[in-house]
């Protein structure tokens, strides 16, 4: 069967500062197929997609359709070129209606002829088996009605590629299968499709031909009939590279965090965690493995305090035997509270009774440092506000992925940015700044923070510098746990290696750390244990020592036998 | 032929980027040389619109004079400058916390409002029933609950509901307005509207009529410098208006510090209300308020929302307020100039703020600065 060049990429690079997203891509598309991009995350697919697009200009190569070479510099040039690209997350206006959305930007000489377009799109969604209603408005649809309207509207302006970035990622299984027939009637159409994803299941079952993307380049492109999960897997994730970060024997591990059938819905009523559970201990890198999306980020801020759970415990173990009553206790509420469940004793090991004392005198006495805990504290912390947990006396820090807009305040400087969780401290309304200058000064100094001056605002600062500023305050309160989410993303190989020995020696310091990282060969070499995620499940915890990349990679990527079997 | 070298393709003529940074020294400068522009064009337009300027150019010279004739011409003149800056600046202040919280309280002018007309109302009523002093007294407390009601309904609704603060401050603006309209048709049986200066309740005065409000509002100035930087309270704001999910990521209630500091925001008004109805005015309107409630929007803004900087904003734009309407009195022109004046002036502000945060450049720059690095 002869079959004819639609689209050529021809040594694409481009470039992002530092960073190479795509280095020297060639990617043929043919018409009336189905071509399935596929990658980890960065690996430089929607980059690679977003040139066809017209979101991006490449740095170097070309683009030739038809065998003529383009120049795309706008969507409206890729439209021009019949090329259209469905995002990840939708560009509708929520108060139109679906035809409305449509022909949104379009300068057609019949006008906007509601009667005719709505009777065109309908044409259209029979054409391809789409159930639309062209005068539904987008804020009564559901996300997969919303994404029937991205993809006409793309058809509509006469498109004969179209991409899809992560089409599936939204849509529940039926829908999955809806799409897919619809993706099979265009292909029949003679229109060839792109999609971009990550899952080896639908890329086995929709697609023609793969390609592999790694790092930025193309691995390889297979006809999908010829090809494995694990021969796609392993050329995803490549071979293992030595990366010589040093790892440490845990030195007597004890349960840190607890976390028990843990279960979490969005506030949009969608299941994001099931079912999980595992233990951090003490001493101990334990690695989050996964692919975007698949709950690290909300399992960690369920941790953290900033996400209700729906059930499930959340149990920290605080080393505090025979340790004496310190600052954070000083919550003299709670020190009471524990005074009456008999968790004290004095240096002679009498236990500390406060009946019939005034909080001023139980203050003094807490404050002569002889108030000792009997016991280690067992607390669960599920639901509490960051603000609980600290006053509670648990030193848990958190590495947020989303460092300037939640771990940080961009606006302000590095010693401003120290105070965000100790401004509270002193008891009048004042701030005091010495202290975090100190703090800010030393974190300068010790982690090679690059800025101009101490109170620069952080925003200014690159990457590298400002996870090191983050990293440093996290790591200053002494933490019993460390949670840390994507730390070295986007850092150069110096920074990266500093955020790796940091957390090193918290682990040898006898914390609890908690990695969740991208690059399964970094997880590998850094880590104790890896737990493996995959739908907001945990598909596996491995000995990071023994595992293998194809074995986590497997346990990312495989969508559980449980369902394949139940269709 | 290269795909690149068709006309169409060619390189836009203008390429505007944003700034990552610019000198401090060069953000003044432009400014400063936004002011001059601007007043050379309103010295234009004034040839323009005004005969006998055309008639006699060389009296371009007294048109700029009039600028500070204005508000230093005189003693009286100078101590009316004086007591306009301190009511706008003290309006400005109290919105000040609120924007730093990205909070967009553009309802000032019903704030201050609702303060005068309580601290009126308590006079009203009271006026001779008791004490002077505890009438004083009750009057401020009046005038300050008064605002901080009228900040506390919006911030309710926002930190709640998640309304938009911006429709609903403006909407309560109105509210206030008729509520005074209310209140003057009862008190004033007569269906005038205008209600006569109240005997009793008058704000003290020390030295001159207008120097404690000025003292007072200076402190003020001071005080909410000290908050705004030096205060835990002042640092949750910063924090909360830079980013909610910071705020809750380190515990604090971003509902409870816009609570709080809308009521601090309405109070701050509501004692602007205070100084004009009980020390000024002695009486109320539907236009007590005069618009000033905006204008202190810009005040705050042009001052980047810092109240030492907020002081030179105030005296700049009641400079111009001042020096438009003596022009229009020296050249007998319409009302209508003064407010054509400022308008030009801050319109030239406003727009170097453009070149503050953006670069232009154009297309031959480019083409010299990245030589060797277009493509083959």
């Amino acid at each position: 069967m002869e079959k004819r060049l639609a689209l050529q990429m021809r040594g694409i690079t481009k470039r992002f500062g530092p960073v190479t997203a795509n280095n020297h891509v060639d990617l043929d598309v043919y018409q009336g197929e189905i071509l399935a991009i596929l990658g980890e995350n960065g690996c430089g697919k929607t980059t690679l997609m977003n040139m066809i697009a017209g979101i991006y200009y490449p740095d170097e190569g070309q683009i030739l359709i038809g065998g003529q070479e383009v120049l795309i510099r706008s969507p409206k040039d890729a439209f021009d070129h019949k090329i259209g690209m469905i995002h990840q997350h939708f560009k509708l206006v929520d108060l139109f209606t679906a035809a409305e959305n449509i022909v949104l930007g379009l300068r057609e000489k019949e006008g906007y002829n509601l009667k005719q377009v709505n009777a065109r799109v309908a044409a259209i969604a029979e054409k391809y088996g789409f159930h639309l209603d062209p005068t539904k408005k987008i804020y009564e649809m559901s996300v997969s009605e919303k994404q029937t309207v991205e993809i006409i509207k793309v058809l509509y302006r006469g498109a004969d590629i179209l991409i899809l970035d992560e089409p599936t990622a939204v849509l529940t299984p039926q829908e999955i299968t809806r799409l897919f027939d619809v993706i099979r009637r265009m292909k029949a159409d003679g229109k060839s499709i792109i999609i971009i994803t990550h899952k080896l299941n639908e890329v086995l079952e929709v697609s023609d031909r793969v390609a592999i993307l790694r790092r930025g380049e193309h691995i390889a492109t297979v006809n999908t009939a010829e090809t494995s999960e694990a021969e796609l897997t392993e050329m995803m994730v490549g071979k293992k590279i030595s990366l010589d970060i040093p790892r440490s024997e845990p030195e007597n591990a004890q349960p840190r965090l607890v976390v028990e059938g843990l279960n979490l819905k969005s506030p949009e009523g969608v299941q994001v965690l099931t079912d999980i559970s595992f233990t951090a201990n003490g001493g101990e890198i334990l690695g989050i493995a996964g692919i975007a999306g698949s709950g690290q980020r909300e399992l960690l801020e369920s941790i953290a305090g900033l996400q209700p759970v729906e059930s499930g415990e959340i149990i920290f173990h605080n080393p505090k035997k025979d340790k004496p009553v310190t600052f954070f206790h000083k919550s003299m509420k709670r020190v009471e509270e524990l005074g009456r469940e008999h968790a004290f004793h004095d240096r002679s090991g009498k236990e500390v009774s406060f009946e019939g004392m005034h909080r001023r005198e139980i203050r003094k006495w807490v404050e002569s440092g002889d108030v000792l805990f009997k016991e280690d504290e067992i607390i669960d912390i599920r639901n509490k506000n960051p603000l609980e947990i600290r006053e509670l006396g648990i030193r848990l820090s958190f590495v947020p992925e989303d460092r300037l807009g939640m771990g940080l305040v961009g606006s302000m400087g590095i010693t401003d940015n120290m105070m965000l969780r100790s401004y509270r401290k002193g008891h009048a309304g004042l701030l005091d700044r010495k202290p975090p200058r100190e703090l800010a000064e030393q974190i300068i100094r010790e982690l090679e923070v690059m800025t101009p001056g101490i109170s620069t605002p952080v925003r200014r600062l690159s990457g590298g510098n400002v996870q090191k500023v983050l990293v440093g305050r996290e790591i200053a309160f002494a933490p019993k746990v460390l949670m840390a989410a994507y730390p070295v993303r986007g850092l150069d190989i110096r920074s990266s290696y500093t955020i790796y020995r940091l957390l090193n020696r918290q682990k040898d310091r006898g914390v609890a750390v908690i990695f969740v990282g991208e690059d399964l060969d970094v997880l590998l070499a850094l880590c104790d244990r890896i737990m493996v995620m995959n739908g907001g499940r945990v598909t596996g915890i491995v000995d990071a020592r023994s595992a293998t990349k194809e074995e986590v990679g497997l346990m990312m990527t495989r969508t559980e036998k449980r369902e394949e079997e139940g269709r | 032929m290269s795909v690149a070298d068709r006309k169409e393709n060619r390189e836009p003529l203008i390429h505007l980027s944003r700034r990552i940074s610019i000198p401090r020294w060069k953000a003044w400068g432009i400014r400063l040389a936004a002011v001059l522009l601007g007043f050379l064009f309103c010295g234009l337009v004034a040839f323009l619109l005004i005969d006998r300027l055309q008639q006699n150019p060389g009296k371009i010279g007294q048109f700029y004079m009039d600028f500070l004739n204005g508000a230093f011409g005189s003693n009286r003149k100078l101590w009316k400058f004086m007591k306009d800056i301190a009511i706008l600046l003290c309006i400005a202040l109290a919105l000040t916390p609120a924007f730093r919280m990205r909070f967009w309280n553009t309802g000032g002018e019903g704030q201050t409002l609702v303060g005068a007309l309580a601290a009126i109302a308590v006079t009203f009523y009271l006026g001779g029933k008791i004490p002077e002093g505890l009438l004083m007294v009750l009057m401020l407390l009046a005038a300050l609950a008064g605002g901080a009601l009228w900040g506390l309904i919006p911030a309710v609704f926002r930190a709640k509901w998640g309304t938009n603060e911006t429709l609903f401050t403006l909407m309560m603006n109105y509210v206030a307005t008729y509520l005074v309209s209310f209140f003057l048709e009862i008190w004033v049986p007569n269906g005038s509207g205008a209600l006569p200066r109240q005997e009793h309740g008058k704000m003290p005065t020390i030295g001159h009529d207008y120097l404690l409000i000025i003292l007072i509002v200076l402190a003020l100035t001071a005080a909410l410098y000290v908050y705004l930087k030096y205060t835990k309270h002042g640092y949750e704001i910063n924090v909360v208006g830079e980013s909610v999910r910071t705020a809750q990521y380190v515990g604090i209630s971003d509902k409870k510090v816009i609570i709080r500091t809308m009521i601090l925001s309405g109070a701050l008004c509501g004692l602007a209300g205070y100084l004009i109805g009980a020390g000024l005015d002695q009486s109320i309107t539907t236009e007590s308020a005069g618009g000033r409630g905006f204008t202190a929007i810009m005040v705050s803004w042009l001052g980047k929302f810092n109240p030492l900087a907020m002081v030179l904003t105030a005296a700049l734009i009641q400079l111009l307020n001042q020096g438009a309407a003596q022009i229009s009195k020296d050249f007998d022109v319409s009302g209508a100039l003064p407010s054509v004046i400022v308008g030009i002036i801050l319109f030239f502000i406003i727009g170097s703020e453009f070149f503050i945060n953006y670069e232009v450049r154009f297309r031959g720059h480019e083409n010299r600065r990245e030589q060797g690095a277009v493509r083959k």
